[in-house]
């Protein structure tokens, strides 16, 4: 028994809660999932399938690999080609294509590439390596910047000289009232990222159901967690109400964690971020502060990479943007396949065109 | 985007815990938490407990459930 998942996988109340929303679902209905995570489980799982077909549900900018921007690949592929450098990232960063190679490349080339499961994986590796210095790439919103930052603080408190990040982690709210805002996007609600909520806890989102007037319901990524949260955002829109909505409470309260975003403010400004499909997004990233300067790999290395170019005829920029799906894509499952990937959407875990290829349309 | 499992703590040495999670044990790091005792539920993510599981709000969240699941 997988305590806290197993309940929420239950087939029989999935399938009562898909036809309650079935039952009480009448007007045409677009819903943005923001998170990666949520994608992945709606195509696993065919949600979208057994919500009845005026419920359209959308994918959007959650996936922490997808949204980094060419220049940013870049940035990681330009550290890994220095001498004495180990480049450490998360799995998925290594396939994606950045403009002429893959960090998977460089690794094959130079060996000096290495996949963590976590940032302490790396500090373990400063301190047993002493004469390598270790350059972390730091992807991931308001879930993972806190471990970042914490990892920074240890390594300033504990002297270690030869570790650094690459700091290209995001922030939500600005990205999401890019998505919003954009006209092409008609979004009628969101299912909130439940992970980031953790930290954040859900004030993030009180702006969108206020200023925008659109429903948010931050919800856990088992099957029943989403088809409840589907299952609450119909019920609003049917009753034209308009709400913010913790479906989540087991792991999100609403403050989310004071500690995590009080360490991860300690060490990190909010700063201007560019998102591959959007550009650059105001007050959208995180910026290690002047006074871990020395822990900063953009400080230590000035690495200029020069013009970024995408892949010819690669539209993840608007499958982020949630305007385009997969299928409107001309080189997905055709060039674009998660052996021979060409956009970061078909290369990262969470990323919308990998579950499109992996669970169908 | 933030994959998270959530997992038990069964011992904890100073800032690391030993978090099960589906039957692996692993080396979680508490530096997130203001606080975390054995038998805790915590939610991990990349290394770090980012919050503790509610026991509480997950059944009230199943009884949503059993609710819903008789009314519809």
């Amino acid at each position: 028994m997988f305590k806290f998942v197993d309940e929420y996988r239950d087939k029989d109340l999935c399938r009562r809660l898909a036809e309650g929303i079935i039952g009480i679902s009448k007007k045409p209905f677009t819903i943005m999932e923001v998170c990666g995570g949520h994608t992945m489980s709606i195509r696993k799982n065919g949600i979208h399938k057994l919500i009845g077909s005026n419920i359209k549900l959308v994918s959007g900018p959650g996936c922490p690999v997808c949204v980094t921007s060419q220049k940013d690949i870049d940035k990681a592929i330009a550290l890994a080609r220095l001498n004495n450098v180990v480049v450490c990232t998360f799995g998925d960063m290594v396939d994606v294509p950045g403009t002429s190679v893959t960090l998977a490349e460089v690794k094959a080339e130079k060996g000096n590439v290495r996949v963590v499961y976590s940032v302490q994986d790396v500090l373990s590796f400063a301190k047993n390596e002493p004469d390598k210095h270790f350059v972390f790439i730091g992807i991931g919103f308001e879930t993972t910047a806190p471990t970042i930052a914490a990892a920074i603080m240890q390594a300033k408190a504990e002297k270690i000289k030869n570790f650094s990040v690459l700091a290209l982690n995001k922030t939500m709210p600005a990205a999401l009232k890019a998505v919003l805002e954009d006209k092409d996007a008609k979004i009628n609600a969101l299912i909130s990222p439940g992970h980031v909520s953790t930290i954040t806890g859900t004030g993030i989102y009180k702006f969108i159901v206020d200023d925008l007037r659109i429903s948010c319901c931050v919800a856990g990524f088992e099957p029943a967690d989403i088809l409840r949260a589907i299952y609450l955002l119909a019920e609003l829109r049917e009753n034209n109400k308009v709400s913010l909505i913790n479906a989540y409470e087991r792991a999100v309260k609403e403050n989310g964690n004071e500690k995590a975003k009080y360490i991860m403010y300690e060490v990190f400004d909010s700063a201007d971020a560019e998102w591959r499909g959007f550009g650059v997004i105001p007050a959208s990233g995180l910026r290690i502060r002047k006074e871990f300067a020395d822990l900063d790999a953009e400080k230590i290395f000035k690495i200029d990479v020069g013009a970024s170019k995408e892949i010819k005829g690669c539209i993840c920029g608007d499958i982020l943007r949630g305007i385009k799906e997969p299928k409107n894509c001309k080189l997905f499952g055709q060039k674009c396949t998660p052996m021979k990937p060409q956009g970061a959407c078909m290369v990262s875990s969470e990323g919308t065109c990998a579950a499109w290829y992996k669970y169908g349309e | 985007m933030c994959w998270s499992v959530p997992g038990k703590i069964i011992n904890i040495k100073g800032k690391t815990a030993e978090v099960e999670v589906s039957g692996i044990v692993k080396n979680i790091s508490l530096d997130l938490l203001k606080e975390a005792s054995r038998g805790d539920y915590v939610l991990v993510h990349a290394g770090y407990a980012i919050q503790k599981v509610d026991e509480a709000d997950a059944k009230f969240t199943i009884e949503f459930f059993n609710n819903k699941g008789k009314n519809v």
